[in-house]
């Protein structure tokens, strides 16, 4: 029995959240490292909804809708604060007075947590520098012209294009290593596109133009957060990139 | 695809008593909108967008978990505190990854069995985690009563065996062993009963 079989049942109870807390931390696991199993886990959960769209029929009370509105209104937001504070000064001077003494005490109050803090918040400033540093080195080592690509391969072989994707899918982070790729055309470039797991459309995650030796970098393209990438793909575009992938694809790979 | 799936037009009711226009914002006509451009209107701060939304999907959210609960008001609570769950976290929703109105279905119907079960709220995380999808291309008010019908088709055309574990799986959130225990089933069958049955609503939709 293979992996995903012993796994199947449970996903299903997994996705429906009434797995027992052994078999989900073993599924756990499994899913941490298995992506063809978190797709089906994505796959159960569509299904889960709509089963959920099956209750349809009852219709809440009418109080509860101006119930819900009211409880929103009392609701603190941060994006709210201007359009509340140009009300404030269309208010008489008095209300202003006491807004400022209101917010001079907290103020004075917030102060003193704030000296409290500044320690602590001085040693986490610290290691944050040492991880913005260590970031930066590592930045400067994939991008600086000067780096030197090696790619290994088996003896004697030909060396063939190669590129390698790393994504996380959280915070839409990629970065895309290409080695042994062809010269191009004048006014051409090679393009990567991110396939969604979804069957939306592909995605453009950069262009590049591989160097003299055939290497290039894509750093960290603008890519949305939270998506689950089914896969990589190259293809040749106009030298600024297109907005949909030109026919054929010269590589690709599955996340 | 998704963002079409209930986007346009507030979900048919059998009771035929849409909640719309109480009294409170939006009883003027909405202009059409995606349910990325409805979050993104929330998430701006948009009262009205919030009204909006709740037209068209607070029979959904009501209704799974009246369905869970059993109890109007327990239920009504529930519809409350989804709606101001999203509204002081509208990118809890990922447009990209599945419809709003069964993402709500799922997170109302996870609340209400919490709410059954007496246990505290799950952790936001584990809604922010909840994914939606599935392939559906529906454009209007007749193909998602389609939609529905085609589900309910499928619930009704099971075994009642496997009909029954599903329900229990689902509106109860009852564990395998809790229903191998009220059933008389073996463990395995009815883990495999549910399973199974998900993919019969899956296939009823493969192309």
């Amino acid at each position: 029995m293979s992996a995903h079989e012993q796994f199947a049942d449970d996903l299903a109870l997994y996705a429906l959240g009434t797995l027992g807390e052994s078999e989900r931390a073993a599924l756990e696991a499994h899913l941490a490292q298995c992506a063809a199993c978190r797709r089906e886990l994505q796959e159960l959960r569509g299904d889960i909804g709509l089963l959920g769209l099956t209750t349809i029929g009852a219709t809440p009370p009418p109080h509860a809708r101006a119930r819900l509105l009211s409880a929103l209104a009392k609701e603190p937001r941060v994006r709210m604060v201007s359009k509340q504070s140009r009300r404030w000064w269309l208010l008489a001077p008095v209300s202003a007075a006491m807004a400022l003494a209101v917010v001079s005490i907290l103020l004075w109050s917030q102060n003193n947590a704030l000296r409290q803090d500044l320690a602590q918040q001085s040693e986490q400033s610290s290691q944050n520098q040492a991880e913005v540093e260590r970031a930066r080195e590592v930045l400067a080592l994939l991008s600086a012209p000067d780096t030197v690509r090696v790619t290994l391969i088996t003896k004697n072989a030909k060396p063939q294009p190669q590129g390698k994707a790393i994504y996380r899918q959280r915070t839409g982070s990629l970065v895309f290593l290409a080695s042994n790729f062809a010269p191009l055309p004048p006014k051409k470039s090679y393009e990567l596109w991110l396939l969604p797991t979804s069957g939306a459309a592909p995605i453009p995650a950069g262009v590049f133009k591989p160097d003299a030796r055939g290497s290039a970098t894509v750093l960290m393209p603008p890519l949305p957060k939270d998506l689950e990438a089914k896969a990589f793909a190259i293809t040749v575009e106009p030298e600024t990139g297109s907005a949909t992938p030109t026919m054929p694809i010269l590589l690709a790979g599955g996340a | 695809m998704w963002d079409t799936f209930c986007s346009r037009e507030p979900w048919p009711s059998s009771a035929g008593s849409e909640p719309r226009g109480m009294g409170l914002a939006s009883t003027q006509p909405q202009p059409s909108l995606s349910d990325a451009e409805i979050i993104a209107r929330i998430y701006s701060g948009d009262e009205s967008a919030m009204a909006q939304l709740y037209d068209l999907y607070s029979h959904v959210v009501y209704a799974v978990a009246l369905r869970v609960l059993s109890d109007s008001s327990a239920a009504e609570d529930i519809l409350q505190d989804v709606f101001v769950q999203l509204w002081r976290n509208p990118q809890a929703f990922n447009a990209s990854r599945g419809s709003l109105a069964a993402w709500l279905a799922v997170i109302a119907r996870n609340r209400a069995i919490d709410q059954l079960r007496k246990k505290r709220p799950a952790a936001e995380a584990v809604d922010l985690d909840t994914v939606v999808s599935a392939n559906l291309d529906l454009q209007n008010t007749a193909e998602r009563k389609q939609t529905i019908e085609k589900v309910r088709g499928v619930l009704a055309s099971m075994p009642a065996e496997q009909r029954a574990a599903l329900e229990m799986a689902f509106f109860e959130g009852l564990t395998h062993a809790e229903i191998a225990g009220k059933t008389g089933q073996p463990l395995g069958t009815v883990k495999t009963r549910i399973r199974s049955g998900l993919l019969a609503v899956r296939k009823a939709f493969a192309i």
